[in-house]
């Protein structure tokens, strides 16, 4: 091993080759993967949005998101304030799958816990936290800048239903929110209320879920139902209430009136309705034309109040639109002049004809037809509805009595002649048996009367001295003499002794007679012969009797 | 300092392996007692290590803006939170754990770009014609692989951490892809350090002389 020679080893050299340098694909993947990451993220980035709200309470830079349905759509990415300091901007990148949440017409809301007439909401942010709550529109153009809502919207894209307008002279005590009831049931809310461009009167959106949003129909009457409804009127004392719910937060109910029978096709969507202020009036029948009358009262009309019912045989046909005091300078009084408005569809069908005619012709048709019923005694009285209250209505009657009156049929508004009402009538009557009353010498006759009662008692006392006591003297000796009348009858007095001794002489003399009368009867040849030998034992017996046989016959 | 002979010159080349003494010849020359490849001086060592450590540089830029870990507690129940290596850096510094902020921003942050910045340092000298300090970078390339060993603390932390915080409902914690890239980063960086052949920085004496 030691001579020979140390030899390095030779290396085997297998081949020659050009050597790429493969590691640079290790960079460049890298690089194309950060690219795609990048691309991803450029791609993936939806919108930037920016919300203004009154306030960023409970919101968080990079924490808040934004929902639609509890589904993550987007980031909070910054806030701050405006300009004016008047509100904050809320910057939000969407995700790209919700670009379509950036447009006009999206809502934006924070959810926040909220406790209110109608529910608790939110209870879930209590814990996680607030989180801004998105609707997406279902038109508009794209935006990116938005005005969020300071309260939830109460209805969302997603829910079914129909809007519809309302209109009303008020709100009452409705808000967003406020139920909306048809058969008492809860079917639908207020979404929206405006006040109108002029400022006279309120607009309201209610919106009615899917299905029970066909039952709103042409023919539907809306009506406040909000708070507890109480009205004094002619007609007495009312009181009614949709739910415990509405008297505490308001509502509106919707019902379609009975009679409305044929006009059941669902109303179209937004359909314009008047908010009417109470049930009945909801239920009233369409009137048809009205027309206008006046009446000239000359009493007095306390307990009349405008919109007081106007009566026509007992049936409501109109009421009471104005009352005013007129003066009369030919008779120097001042006449009650009662405005009020009727109409004559609710008389029945009889004017139905006269009404659906063209105005001049229906005017003078009415003119024809008032002028012939005020003829047959059609007259206006202001009648006592109540006599708890005192409140009056006007009834317009056919008094077969009243005195004929010019009547002009032409005139606008339709003259109306008024009677005395049935209770003024008594009235009338009671105070003219008062004036007779009143006639009635009391005076004269108590002087008369007093004056008599003197002489009278004059005459009395006369009688007291005079003939009182001869009068009682009489009456001693009258007592005598039938105290001697009564000794003499009784039991014990020969008188009465006597009287039965001879009655009873006479009983005897009685039977003899008849025993001869019948031994006559038997034996009439008796009274010629003389009596047989063979006498009975009967007319043997009584020897008295026998004595006095030989009396005649008669 | 003294300008030692080098094998290179000498006409020889070590094995790596089994350290047999070769004479330098091709390219493609084996180990005749092993079989491994043996080579004067590692391949392509300053374009691969260039290559590994841009490759580090590109993907350090998403581990750390994309999120490498997700996080869940009671009442997100939707949305949680994701964390970047930074912001959940920050949350700890901010909960009072900043010990352990502080580590996590030695292993996560400070390894990492001194890495990339000190490979950078060392590709650059090792082409300069004028050197400087090798001794310095030298220094510097064991520190490189010291340190290397603990790059992946981020990983194992994310690692852990899921893991360990799976209360159903209460808390969750899930990896995001960040904390691959993360991970891609310390490989890489590893890769460009292993490739890197610190024999080169003596070369450029030895072309000056």
């Amino acid at each position: 091993m030691a001579e020979e020679p140390i030899v390095a080893g030779q290396p085997i050299v297998t081949r020659t080759r050009w050597h790429l340098p493969l590691v640079w694909i290790v960079p460049i993947v890298c690089a194309l993967i950060a690219l795609s990451l990048l691309a991803r993220h450029v791609i993936s980035a939806g919108p930037e949005i920016h919300v203004f709200f009154q306030t960023a309470e409970g919101l968080e830079v990079d924490k808040t998101q934004v929902k639609f349905k509890d589904v993550p759509i987007g980031t909070v990415t910054g806030i701050k304030e405006s300009d004016d300091l008047s509100h904050v901007i809320v910057s939000i990148d969407l995700h790209r799958s919700a670009s379509m949440f950036a447009r006009s017409d999206t809502r934006f809301w924070v959810v926040r816990p909220r406790v209110g007439l109608g529910g608790i909401s939110g209870i879930g942010t209590l814990i996680s936290g607030a989180y801004i709550g998105a609707d997406p529109g279902k038109g508009g153009h794209k935006a990116t800048t938005f005005t969020g809502l300071e309260e939830p919207p109460p209805v969302t894209s997603a829910s079914h239903g129909t809007q519809f307008t309302l209109h009303s002279d008020n709100l009452g005590s409705l808000d967003l929110g406020s139920p909306v009831y048809y058969r008492r049931l809860k079917v639908g809310q207020v979404v929206s209320y405006a006040l109108d461009s002029d400022g006279q009167g309120v607009t309201i959106g209610v919106f009615i879920d899917s299905p029970n949003d066909r039952y709103v129909t042409r023919s539907t009457r809306f009506w406040n139902a909000s708070g507890i409804d109480v009205s004094l009127g002619a007609d007495g004392f009312k009181l009614s209430t949709q739910s415990l719910a509405s008297v505490a937060a308001g509502g509106i109910a919707f019902y379609d009136p009975p009679w409305a029978q044929n006009e059941r096709a669902p109303a179209a969507a937004g359909m314009r309705f008047e908010l009417l202020k109470d049930e009945s009036t909801a239920m009233e029948k369409p009137k048809g034309v009205p027309l206008y009358i006046s009446m000239k009262f000359e009493k007095d009309l306390r307990g009349l109040s405008v919109n007081a019912p106007v009566e026509f045989v007992g049936v409501e046909i109109g009421k009471v639109l104005s009352i005013s005091i007129d003066y009369d300078p030919k008779t120097q009084h001042f006449p009650i002049i009662v405005g009020a408005v009727i109409y004559p569809l609710l008389l029945g069908r009889v004017f139905q004809d006269e009404m659906t005619s063209e105005p001049q012709e229906r005017s003078r048709r009415i003119a024809a037809m008032m002028t012939d019923m005020v003829g047959r005694g059609l007259r206006a009285q202001a009648r006592n509805g109540n006599l708890l209250t005192g409140q009056l209505y006007i009834a317009i009657d056919f008094l077969p009595r009243a005195a004929k009156v010019a009547f002009d049929g032409s005139a606008q508004p339709i003259q109306i002649p008024t009677a005395p009402g049935a209770l003024d009538n008594v009235q009338q009557e009671i105070s003219d048996i008062v004036a007779k009353i009143d006639k009635i010498p009391f005076d004269s006759i108590g002087q008369h009367l007093d004056q008599d009662l003197s002489e009278l008692k004059g005459s009395l006392d006369q009688l007291n001295k005079t003939i009182l006591p001869d009068a009682s003297r009489t009456l001693a000796d009258a007592r005598k003499t039938i105290q001697a009348a009564t000794d003499v009858l009784s039991g014990e007095s020969p008188l009465r002794q006597d009287v039965q001794r001879t009655l009873d002489e006479l009983r005897r003399s009685a039977r003899s007679l008849r025993v001869l009368t019948e031994y006559l009867s038997r034996h009439p040849e008796s009274l010629i012969r003389g009596k047989p030998k063979d006498l009975p034992p009967e007319l043997a017996a009584p020897g008295d009797v026998a004595a006095p046989a030989p009396s005649p016959p008669r | 300092m003294k300008a030692l002979a080098r094998a290179a010159e000498a006409g020889f080349i070590g094995c790596r392996v089994c350290g047999l003494v070769c004479e330098a010849g091709g390219d493609d020359a084996q180990c005749p007692r092993c079989d491994a490849e043996i080579r004067s001086r590692k391949p392509y060592s300053l374009s691969r290590t260039w290559a590994f450590l841009i490759a580090g540089i590109i993907a350090y830029v998403p581990a750390n803006v994309l999120p490498v870990m997700h996080t869940r507690s009671l009442g997100d129940s939707h949305g949680g939170t994701d964390n970047t290596i930074m912001s959940g850096l920050i949350d700890f510094w901010k909960n009072g754990s900043q010990g352990i902020a502080a580590l996590i921003f030695v292993a996560s942050i400070v390894i990492p770009s001194t890495k990339i910045v000190a490979l950078a340092a060392l590709l650059v000298n090792a082409q300069r014609r004028a050197p400087s300090g090798s001794a310095q970078l030298v220094r510097l390339y064991r520190m490189l692989e010291l340190v290397g060993y603990w790059s992946m603390l981020d990983v194992l932390v994310v690692a852990l951490v899921t893991a360990v915080v799976k209360f159903r409902g209460l808390s969750e914690a899930e990896p995001r892809i960040g904390i691959l890239y993360f991970g891609l980063v310390v490989v890489l960086t590893m890769l460009a350090t292993l490739s890197f052949d610190p024999r080169l920085l003596w070369d450029r004496r030895a072309r000056r002389g």
